[in-house]
């Protein structure tokens, strides 16, 4: 589903919200603003440490804001009474009431509402059969496994149709078939429902699977907020270039007249460069291709020299590492099928077309202060 | 260690038979304590309910009298309604400590904690002795009762004197089973429970306080307890009209050398205590198998 830009009136609108914890000297969150539209599936996506528990709690009301305004559909609830802002919360660590049955549990927010007892059944049956848990409704949370509680605590927190449903990193504590499970489980309830949905994660592909819009977290500030498509193809920022997806970053200077990327050892041709100075230019691994021949090369496309260093067969294709003449290493794929036109430790010509590449600004020392992110060199054998 | 040169009879593998020679000497580990028990507790415990039915004459005498001797019946009611009172009272003062001890840092934890041990690095005399002071007529409760109008105030040598000296002495027994009981309970429930529209106060009565029902039982069973054979505080600050059951043991043992009939007192106090507890372990089964908040099998 494609959602409408929120004009402010509906949906949830976050203007310029700050947190700064007691006692600490840097916020954590940082003059954040983000637009939210009505049944949006918005991914708050970030490495540990970059704010977005903070940002969610700030949604529910558990901690104040330390500056800026949360409006839901065109009203401030900056300072609401969690209990008054009728929002959704699944935890990581499910947080069911252990003393309650799993009925008792999802008819919680019902019996908060006053709702009559016959509708409170009918509800809380809807609700266990949204999440397939009809049989356990007498079980305690104890007598159940992880990916089982995991969905009661979803259906506790949607039974009652709050506002938006929010998840702070809800199958971070579950196996990987599990997650594969529920993470289908939540797309589902997410179109069965029309619902708001705001969905914190780490796992970059957890976010690119499951979004309408990703916004990316780093130190506490919005990186980039677009579709896994404008994340993944457009970065701005070489943060989100590399925490998203795989990537092969020359580094070098901008020259803006002559259009090109200067590099130690070569240049590389941007058409499109933003501005002047130390800039890296990004291409994604699908898009590099390989030649043993350049003449087969299109005279638009940027190509250059590089060395493989190893072929990792990955199932559905290969990973052809390189190392270009400056001793910058990168990746490129290949699907499984065709012959590949190298092999480790031969010379080959990298082409690719400049309307696929990204070209960001370098910011000094910006690689060795991103944590948790994948490098895009394949391990050397 | 000697278990180390134990050989391992024929047919027994080595593993089993080091592990059954551990086993053997734990079981040595622990005879000290067992013979210190037998001879110190469970022997005298045996001699004075044997002699609760023997002494002065075979039978059920002693606990015939115990009925119709007028006072012991009123006594044995009363300690049971002081118990009763220093438990709830105590329960009433220790519980929001505890809960505060888990909401605070962990530097201000260790100072509540040290308070709430402090009772147990003073002795319990000179504790007993400053209650007195303070209680006493002309004594600071007085005079500070005075100030505002309540004259001639004295806890001395009333119940509620020594309620009030019991729940101090008592309030370490209560604060530390709490304690343990609370931080077991994951601080997010409370969250959950508010997002999902409960106010915070109908949040904690619904979903804290019944799982902080293990540590309410814990703690009071083990205040009751004590405050039923609490000797000399009673003794101290109470009035000799007014002795719960183990001052009039203390009596009858000293005073008139009735060691029958304080035997047979003293059983009855037994069987109370057993009887709490075999009630709390009753009440307290269910409860543990949900004291795991994250569940995560
Ligand atoms: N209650 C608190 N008091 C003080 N500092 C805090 C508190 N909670 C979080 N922080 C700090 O705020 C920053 C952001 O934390 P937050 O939990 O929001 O990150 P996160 O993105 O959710 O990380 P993770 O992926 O590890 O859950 C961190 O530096 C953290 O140490
Ligand atoms: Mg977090």
């Amino acid at each position: 589903m494609s959602p409408s830009p929120s004009d402010g009136s509906h949906g949830i609108r976050i203007s310029r919200v700050s947190k700064v914890y007691p006692g600490t000297a840097r916020p954590a969150v940082d003059d954040v603003s983000l637009d939210i539209a009505p049944g949006e599936f918005m991914t708050l996506l970030g490495p540990s440490g970059s704010g977005k528990t903070t940002m969610l709690s700030m949604l529910a009301g558990f901690v104040g804001v330390s500056a800026g305004s949360i409006e839901i559909d065109g009203r401030d609830v900056s300072r609401l009474k969690p209990h008054r802002r009728n929002l959704g919360v699944v935890f990581q660590q499910y947080a069911l009431f252990p003393h309650m049955s799993v009925a008792k549990n999802v008819a919680f927010p019902l019996q908060q509402r006053r709702m009559p007892k016959a509708d409170i059944e009918t509800k809380v049956a809807e609700a266990l059969k949204l999440v397939h848990l009809e049989p356990y409704a007498d079980r305690l949370p104890t007598q159940l496994s992880g990916g089982q509680q995991q969905r009661v605590a979803l259906a506790r927190a949607v039974v009652y149709q709050p506002r938006a449903l929010l998840m702070d990193e809800p199958l971070g504590a579950l196996d990987r078939r599990l997650r594969d499970q529920l993470q289908r489980e939540i797309a589902r309830m997410h179109r069965e429902l029309g619902m708001t949905f705001i969905f914190v994660t780490h796992d970059q592909h957890e976010a690119l699977t499951l979004s309408d819009r990703i916004a990316v977290f780093n130190e506490g500030r919005i990186e980039q907020v677009g579709t896994p498509a404008d994340l993944y193809e457009r970065p701005e920022t070489l943060f989100v270039a590399q925490f998203l997806g795989e990537s092969t970053c020359f580094r070098g200077t901008v020259d803006r007249q002559a259009g090109v990327l200067r590099c130690e050892r070569f240049s590389v041709r941007v058409p499109e460069a933003p501005e002047t100075g130390s800039g890296v230019v990004i291409v994604r691994p699908e898009r590099l291709e390989l030649c043993a021949d350049e003449t087969e090369v299109p005279e638009s496309h940027n190509r250059v020299a590089a060395t493989v260093t190893d072929v990792v067969y990955v199932g559905t294709h290969h990973q052809v590492g390189l190392r270009f003449a400056d001793g910058t290493t990168g990746m490129a794929m290949r699907l499984v099928g065709p012959p590949l036109p190298a092999a480790p430790g031969d010379d080959v010509t990298v082409a690719w077309d400049p309307a696929h590449q990204a070209v960001v600004a370098d910011p000094a020392g910006a690689a060795v202060s991103v944590p948790e992110v994948r490098s895009a060199t394949p391990v050397l054998p | 260690m000697t278990t180390a040169t134990i050989k391992a009879p024929p047919g027994v593998s080595p593993a089993r038979g080091a592990g059954r020679a551990r086993r053997r000497a734990a079981g040595w580990l622990i005879l000290p304590a067992a013979a210190l028990l037998l001879v110190f507790f469970v022997y005298p415990i045996a001699t004075i309910v044997w002699q609760s039915f023997t002494d002065p004459a075979p039978g059920l005498g002693n606990y015939v009298a115990l009925l119709h001797d007028g006072i012991s019946v009123t006594v044995i009611v009363r300690t049971l309604v002081t118990a009763l009172i220093v438990a709830g009272s105590t329960l009433i003062v220790a519980y929001p400590y505890a809960y505060a001890m888990t909401k605070v840092g962990p530097r201000a934890r260790g100072v509540m904690t040290v308070l709430v041990l402090l009772p147990f690095w003073t002795s319990l005399m000179a504790r007993n002795f400053a209650w007195y002071m303070l209680e006493r007529r002309d004594g600071l409760i007085d005079r500070m009762l005075g100030l505002i109008g309540l004259d001639g105030v004295v806890l001395l040598g009333t119940v509620a004197g020594v309620t009030v000296a019991m729940v101090q002495v008592m309030l370490p027994f209560m604060v530390l089973p709490l304690y343990s009981a609370m931080k077991q309970i994951d601080p997010r429930l409370l969250d959950a429970a508010t997002s999902l529209g409960a106010p915070r106060r109908r949040a904690f009565a619904k979903v804290y306080l019944p799982l902080s029902v293990p540590g309410m039982l814990s703690g009071f069973s083990l205040v009751f307890i004590m405050t039923l054979g609490f000797y000399i505080t009673p003794a101290l600050l109470g009035s000799p009209q007014q002795s719960l059951v183990p001052q009039v043991i203390g009596q009858k043992v000293s005073a008139l050398l009735d060691f029958g009939g304080a035997g047979a007192l003293g059983a009855v106090l037994l069987m109370i205590t057993l009887l709490v507890l075999f009630v709390v372990s009753r009440f307290t089964r269910p409860f543990t198998a949900l004291s795991g908040t994250v569940g995560n099998e």
